[in-house]
Formats: C-alpha cells, structure tokens, sequence
C-alpha cells in the first residue's frame, strides 16, 4: 500500500505510457505527416518538394465536390436507413428478448464475421441482373425489361447501409438494455399511452446510443470506396474512390493528402455540429 | 412489466389496449424475424455458392453442387499463404494491442491524473477518423525517405498498422469491464501481506481475465476483416481480404466463399460458446 500511496502520482503515466507512446508514433505523426505531403508540389517522377501548396486544397474541393457531395449524401441517407432499420429491432432485443438477449445480439453482430469484402460480393450476387431480386422486380414492372439494380445509387446505398448495421444496432441496444424500466412503468401509472410513453421517456434516454450509432455508421460510410467500387459504376464513386486511386494508383500524393485532410475535416465539422445539435457532449466517455 | 397498470384500468379501454398491444406485440416481433432474415441473406448466399460449382470463371450464377472447394480449399494459388499472414497479423495485432490498451484502461479507470481528457480524446480521434485517412496517413509515414530506409512496406508495416487501429477497441472494451471491478478485492490481498505484483497475478488479472479475452476476440475479427488500412501498407505482402479484393476483379473462385464461411463457422461458434456460459452462470448464480 504504501509503495502504491507514495508513487500515487506517477502510476497512470507508466500505466498510459507505451500505449500513448504508440498511438501518438502512428496515428498523430503520420497525420502530421499527411499534412505536410498535403502542402507538397511537383509529381511523382521529380520528386515532391514541401511549397505550401495551398492551391492543392482548392483543387481538391473544386475539382472534386461532385465526388464529396454524393459521399456526404451516400452516408446520410444510409445512417438515416440504418437508424430506421435498427432502432425498432434494438428495441425488440432490449425489451422482449427476455433471457435470451445476448443470443438475439449474437444474430445482429455474426453477419458481421463473414470478411467485409466477400459480404459485399455476396450483394453483388444477390442484386446481379440474372439474380432472383432483379427478375422479380423486373416481371412486377417496378424496374423496366433491362433495368437493373448493379451499378446504380441504389445498389451503392444498399450496401453501405448492410455493411455498418451493427455499428448502429449496438450502441441503441446497450442504452435500451440499460434503461431503468421503472421510468417506463411509471409513465404508464401516470396514464401516459404507451406510445406517449415510448415518446416521452424510452426515445429521449436512448438518446445517447442513437447520436453514438449515428456517428460510428456516418464516419465509415462518407469515407467507403469498397461498396461505390464493387457495387456502384463510375458514376457512383464517392471521395474515397478518389483518394484511393490517387495514392496507390497514380501516386499524385499531395492531391490524394488534400482530399483526405478535406474529408477528415469536414466529418469532424459535422460531427461537432451534431454533437451540438444533439446536446450530447461527452462523446469521448 | 406493464400488466400492472392495465389491470387497474376501465375495462372497455383494457381489452382496446389489449388488442392495440397484441397486435403491436406482434407486429414488432414480425418485423424482427424479418429483420434477422435481411441479415442473413448474404452469409446464406456466401455459404451456399461455396458449395457452387461454377461452369467459367465467374462465381455468380449457380449451376451445380460440389463439396470439391471445400475438399480443395487452397487449391488456388496464393490463398493459403495470405490466410497464413492474416492469422499471424491478427494473433499478434490483437495480443499487443489488448497489452497495451489494458494499461490505458486501467490507468483510466483507477487513477485521476492530469491529461484525463486528451487522454480520452486520443482514445476516440482514431476511431472517428475514417479508414482510409489511416490508412493513407500511416502510409505517409512509411514513404518518408528516412522511414523507408529502416522500414519497408510489409509484414511489419502491416503490423504496426493493426495495432494501431486495434488500441483504441481495446481500451473501450477493457475499461467497460473494469468499471463494476470491486477494489476491497485487491485491498484486502495487500492487506493480508501479498506485494504488488503478487496482488496482481493472484487478485487482479484472474479478475479482468473476461475483459482481456473479449478485447484479443474483438481485436482479433477487426484485424483479420481489416482491408481498407491494410490495402495502403502491404507493401508485396497479401493478406486474406486483399487476395479476395484481388481475386474479385477476375471472378472470385469459390475457395474464397469457402474460407468467409470458415471464419463465419468459427466466429459464430466462439460467440455462442461464451454466451451460452454467460447464460449457465447466471442462472447457477440465481439458484445459489
């Protein structure tokens, strides 16, 4: 005890330390990295020399904005899908799902254990034009004789919307599951309706789980390019498409670092945004 | 829970709500079957054209039952050695990882010291920053002149790359266990004369055991998921995500269906494990 009472102080930094170490080696130099190649001019055959390249960023925001808007409006409208699609199953789980809770999780999160890339090729089948949704929606005349489902906004938004489910299932699950269900019998004995109740008390205390799930699904979706690539065409792709072909495809890395700096800022914006809308601060727990 | 208040109602307005609530009983658990099925119409669709065997190149139309990729799983070039780096990458990625986010965690959750908050926020940049900033940030990093003399993409880089994504899932997923952590526990072996570091491998860790598990597990899928970090620092190296990323521009062989619903099987299978003997606990616990 007394060896623990006198080095009281210095503990948590021998405890943080190699981990922080680590973190600030790889995560913030590089950052710091990436913003000085963002700044770079020339190409990849001279060289690159560190200029303050401004026009960098504006090339990227002018020459790109097509690409950043359909980013921000791809993951908009799929958190939006996501929320609706897993709010009322959280809740089912939550409430209902008695003793068998965490099987019934366990159901949301395994389809999450088949590898990203191949649940992706999976929906390539499913959504192909000779596969079964294609025809069905073809014979019913919702898409026309050679209409098709590939290749096509839906098809992009579909899949990010699957592949970042249970990023927004989670977090409104664990804060139903950790409702006090008293406050819900309460509101009830107070001869609230049930849905006046649900408006009331459940909604505004799920709260939390909903800005946390909106934000863990919104951040990986504005910078996905695997869905745009193997579901979309040309016309879908989104900023991380971009990104990604200019760094390891056509090595022109300034420009590649700008957009990426761009992306990052703006997600962080918005994130401060709705963080201020929500009301919810302690995003950092 | 909400069969009390309904008994004291009027009686007319109690078979109305009970109606009204049947039929939202139901209708909620309709849609959640439905909601599960949605869920699992990929895996279906990956494990069963595993079992496809393909008439050309491509592995998108069904055309014939085979057990021949399952008996011939590394029969396509490449695959068995990018499954080999995945798991090395993963099982040391996620026993790092978990080593280093355990101390952060426990420094968070049992001391307050100055820094808590950059602290914190450390912990919650990576997670908040896309994948792709990672990944090209990181490969910044490795392009540098003098990093690049030391360091070439490979193994390594991968390596670093992982552990670094993997941090901050460990840290959140250790300090949500050490929260209800009970200190009497510790108190009482130091008091009873065990020293530190006694205390610690005898109290403490048997303690935070579930905690380190589920965070190498969690860290563990991440790792071996991971593509879009990976694919900016592999360097010649191809891990099982990248030969799949690979293979799907020519028609992804039926292998690759073969492996996903592997890593499926296993993944699911360790999940129901652990939660069936959650659940076998806490019902000795209840009729102890």
């Amino acid at each position: 005890m007394s060896f623990l009472h006198r080095h009281r102080n210095l503990t948590p930094y021998l405890l943080l330390a190699p981990g922080l170490l680590y973190l600030g080696i790889f995560f913030v130099v590089p950052l710091g990295f990436l913003l000085h190649q963002s700044l770079q001019s020339g190409n990849f055959d001279v060289g690159y020399a560190f200029t303050w390249a401004w026009g960098n960023y504006w090339d990227a925001i002018r020459g790109y904005r097509g690409h950043f808007i359909r980013s921000f409006e791809y993951a908009a409208i799929a958190t939006v899908l996501a929320l609706l699609f897993s709010y009322p199953l959280a809740y089912w789980i939550a409430f209902r799902g008695g003793r068998w809770k965490n099987l019934l999780l366990l159901f949301i999160v395994a389809p999450f254990f088949v590898t990203y890339l191949i649940r992706t090729l999976a929906w390539e089948t499913i959504l192909a034009d000779q596969g079964p949704v294609v025809r069905v929606l073809r014979d019913i005349g919702i898409l026309g004789q050679d209409g098709r489902l590939l290749a096509t906004s839906f098809a992009v938004v579909a899949g990010i919307t699957y592949n970042f489910l249970p990023f927004m299932a989670l977090p409104i699950y664990v804060s139903l599951e950790q409702m006090d269900g008293r406050l819900i019998e309460a509101a009830q004995d107070l001869y609230a309706s049930k849905w006046k109740a649900f408006v009331r008390v459940t909604l505004p205390l799920s709260l939390p789980g909903v800005v946390a799930g909106t934000l863990l699904t919104f951040i990986p979706a504005a910078g996905d390019f695997i869905n745009a690539q193997l579901l979309g065409s040309p016309r879908n792709h989104m900023i991380g498409n971009v990104i990604q072909s200019k760094f390891l495809e056509l090595t022109d890395y300034p420009a590649a670092a700008a957009m990426s700096f761009v992306l990052m800022a703006v997600i962080l914006l918005m994130v401060a945004l709705y963080a201020r809308a929500v009301g919810t601060e302690k995003l950092t727990g | 829970m909400t069969a009390v208040p309904a008994t004291e109602r009027m009686p007319r307005e109690r078979t109305v709500s009970r109606v009204w609530s049947f039929v939202k009983h139901h209708a909620l658990t309709a849609y959640a079957i439905l909601a599960f099925t949605y869920l699992m119409v990929p895996i279906a669709v990956v494990i069963a054209f595993s079992f496809n065997n393909p008439a050309g190149r491509f592995n998108y139309t069904w055309s014939g039952f085979t057990f021949d990729n399952w008996k011939h799983w590394d029969g396509v070039p490449g695959l068995r050695s990018a499954m080999v780096l995945s798991l090395e990458i993963a099982f040391i990625a996620s026993l790092v990882a978990t080593a280093l986010g355990t101390l952060i965690a426990l420094a968070l959750v049992r001391y307050g010291f100055r820094g808590r908050g950059a602290t914190n926020l450390l912990i919650f940049l990576p997670l908040s920053t896309p994948e792709i900033v990672l990944g090209a940030s990181l490969l910044t990093l490795f392009l540098n002149n003098h990093v690049s003399k030391v360091l070439q993409l490979g193994f390594w880089t991968i390596l670093i790359a992982h552990v670094m994504f993997c941090i901050s899932f460990a840290v959140v997923t250790v300090k949500a266990r050490l929260i209800g952590f009970d200190r009497h526990l510790e108190e009482a072996a130091m008091d009873l004369g065990a020293n530190e570091w006694v205390t610690f491998q005898k109290v403490t860790l048997p303690l935070i055991a579930p905690a380190l598990l589920a965070s190498l597990l969690l860290c563990f899928a991440i790792s071996i998921d991971d593509f879009v970090v990976t694919y900016f620092n592999n360097g010649p190296k191809i891990t099982f995500p990248l030969f799949v990323w690979g293979a799907a521009r020519v028609g992804a062989p039926p292998q690759v269906n073969v492996i996903g619903s592997v890593i499926f099987i296993v993944a699911v299978s360790v999940m129901v494990a652990n939660v069936l003997v959650q659940m076998r606990r806490a019902k000795s616990a209840a009729t102890a």
